[in-house]
């Protein structure tokens, strides 16, 4: 275990590196073959070219790439200040970057916007494995009959369907037209019943696209593990259809689950994306397409780096998880 | 071609001729069949699939044809109609969004645009993206793929590793940052066709996992069979046999997981634009219409259902398709 241990968080230290080294990359080599000038990116509302020379002073534009990597870096752990000429704009200790545009640091808004984005994918997860996983076995266990079919027409249509579309449709019909729900985001520590309300819609809008898939998924797996011989086995000891289908059958189907839901993480945060900006919630997602508008790259630069670590951070969970559940894995 | 192909056909081709002749009570000798003419026959059989089929070959018509249908209908995507629009609201004047013999989807609310002829013309933009991304995805992807799984060793170590990474990574969020800071004006393109350029670029490079992954696993057990082993004793080098022998068995695995990308990017390019990072305006998109009908939910509903259900069936016939397709092509198929 503890060698696997080792291995596995030798590997995530080397994925770190992989993805700074992408994240860097996008944003300071792309744009340099492509010929942009990403200081215009930077800049502030008044992008005449002395504020633009401004800003390639401050960010250090033209020193060479790692020592803007260094100097980024520096900042998340002792802050840091960026100065052109009398002008000087601070940056407290964790600092990951600093949007001129909006005049703001950004570490700031991640931590305000995070929260917002946690509450929407943990409660969207919830949904789609109960729902999906449930839906996906018994269609399964009754192949062929009027609930696999309508089942998986319902899923194929779920994977089919833009997220946004369906988040649309259902504030339409439910919170426009039947006024059952309210569509307005509460925080959590204003009212608890206000934010649930809220979330309603946007968490059912997300689980559905992830249901749909792990239905058909859990279906094909469930279907092609009752196939062993070792459920044949199962059966013919006596054991009752419970203990058969709930403890030898799911537990080899929950196994590509597992590992779907590690490598879904990182596809969630797309989700999450498009499901804040057609819920109006204000997360990080919220935040990347308010960036986008505004052509604010220090808050991509900040959402797209610090996501990635989070997905890294939780596949290093779920793998340890992964090989505490099943002993094979630590082998592998 | 010949020692290869013989090999899943002598598996599939028993049960299938079986079939055939039971089918016409032996008045016919058995014919041998390639495996590809097997799949077709079984594909043939498959109603959704074929639907989901036709479906795709009209959408790639409608979209080749767009300028001649809307001249056709008598319509253009740019032009503004705001005599047909509220004044007071911005919406469009008569029932659901402004339907008429005229304009048969309706109008757009504020300009009063043809929805009809900017639902083709995006077409246009959904398909070429949707096919030329998968492109891209297998190009690199047979290639890495076949080489990992050829070669093993540390070039194996190095792909997989970076596909596990690009797998894990927030694909659309990168797609978005590397979309945001391409260039407006490249390789003597402009406006929309940079962005379209871009998207197949971007889209098909985070797609290429996907095919890399099942290509080097393919790989890794076909270089263990006999065919390949004979090759190489008769003298064959390493680039004819990953070209010649590995490469017609890998077909169908990569057409399967093409068949399955395309509706992916299509709906991956909605999004772009949805988020406005795809095409730019007035160039028609469905994503950049269902992102403007997003203040219309309540008061115009027409404006979002109808790219919707053009995004929503052009996924599902692909989905269809490509499901017939894969079991049509894999041996283990119960059918």
């Amino acid at each position: 275990m503890l060698a696997y241990l080792i291995r596995r968080l030798f590997a995530a230290a080397v994925m770190l590196v992989v993805i700074i080294m992408v994240v860097f990359g996008i944003f300071f080599l792309v744009p340099k073959w492509a010929g942009v000038d990403i200081a215009l990116s930077f800049v502030g509302k008044q992008a005449d070219p002395a504020a633009v020379a401004g800003v390639r002073e401050k960010l250090g534009l033209s020193d060479p790439i790692y020592m803007q990597v260094w100097e980024f870096f520096k900042g998340i752990f002792a802050g840091r200040t960026y100065s052109a000429g009398g002008d000087v704009t601070h940056c407290a200790a964790p600092c990951f970057g600093y949007s001129f545009k909006s005049e703001q640091a950004v570490w700031p808004v991640l931590t305000d916007r995070f929260p917002v984005t946690l509450g929407l994918a943990l409660g969207a997860a919830v949904l789609w494995l109960v729902f999906g996983v449930a839906a996906g076995v018994l269609s399964a266990l009754k192949r062929g009959s009027l609930w696999d079919r309508s089942a998986m027409v319902v899923a194929l249509a779920g994977v089919s369907l833009p997220i946004y579309f369906t988040g649309m449709l259902s504030l339409a019909i439910f919170a426009f037209g039947l006024k059952w729900l309210n569509a307005q985001y509460v925080p959590l520590d204003q009212s608890f019943t206000g934010w649930f309300g809220g979330m309603i819609l946007p968490w059912i809008t997300l689980a559905f696209l992830y249901a749909a898939m792990y239905a058909r998924i859990t279906r094909a797996t469930m279907l092609e593990v009752l196939g062993e011989d070792y459920i044949r086995t199962a059966r013919a000891k006596g054991l009752r259809e419970q203990t058969v289908i709930g403890k030898h059958a799911m537990r080899s189907t929950m196994t590509p689950i597992l590992t779907m839901l590690g490598m879904d993480l990182g596809a969630l945060i797309g989700g999450a994306i498009l499901t804040e900006s057609t819920f109006n919630l204000p997360g990080l997602g919220r935040a990347v397409l308010d960036a986008i508008r505004n052509q604010d790259l220090p808050i991509i630069l900040g959402v797209t780096l610090i996501t990635s670590l989070a997905v890294l951070l939780a596949n290093l969970v779920v793998d340890i998880l992964y090989a505490v559940i099943d002993p094979r894995v630590r082998l592998a | 071609m010949t020692a290869p192909l013989h090999e899943p056909t002598a598996e599939a081709a028993p049960s299938a001729a079986e079939e055939a002749a039971v089918a016409t009570t032996g008045a016919k000798a058995v014919q041998g069949r390639s495996l590809g003419r097997i799949a077709w026959e079984r594909l043939k059989r498959d109603k959704l699939a074929l639907t989901g089929g036709v479906v795709v070959l009209v959408l790639v018509l409608v979209a080749l044809l767009a300028p001649v249908i809307t001249s056709l209908v008598g319509q253009d995507p740019d032009v503004y109609h705001e005599n047909l629009i509220d004044p007071l609201f911005g919406t469009p004047t008569g029932s659901l969004g402004g339907i008429s013999g005229d304009h048969l989807l309706g109008v757009e609310p504020v300009n009063g645009r043809d929805i009809f002829a900017r639902i083709l013309y995006g077409a246009q933009i959904s398909l070429l993206v949707g096919f030329l991304s998968a492109l891209v995805a297998v190009v690199l992807g047979t290639i890495l793929g076949i080489l990992a799984g050829f070669f093993g060793g540390w070039v194996d170590a190095v792909i997989s590793r970076v596909m596990d990474g690009l797998l894990a990574f927030p694909q659309l969020l990168f797609i978005i940052a590397l979309v945001s800071v391409m260039p407006n004006n490249m390789l003597g393109l402009t406006g929309s066709s940079v962005r379209v350029f871009v998207m197949i670029l971007v889209i098909g490079f985070f797609g290429w996992p996907y095919i890399g992954r099942v290509v080097r696993g393919q790989t890794l057990s076909l270089r263990e069979r006999e065919y390949v082993e004979a090759a190489r004793s008769l003298g064959a080098g390493r680039f004819y046999i990953l070209f010649k022998e590995l490469l017609p068995n890998l077909v169908a695995p990569i057409i399967v997981y093409t068949t399955m990308m395309i509706p992916t990017n299509i709906l991956t390019e909605a999004a772009l634009s949805f988020l406005g990072v795809g095409v730019k305006p007035p160039t028609a998109s469905w994503g950049q219409m269902l992102s403007n009908a997003i203040d219309y939910y309540d008061s115009d509903p027409m404006y979002m259902i109808v790219p919707g259900v053009a995004i929503f069936i052009t996924v599902l016939a692909f989905n269809l398709f490509g499901d017939g397709v894969r079991d049509a092509l894999d041996p283990k198929g119960s059918r």
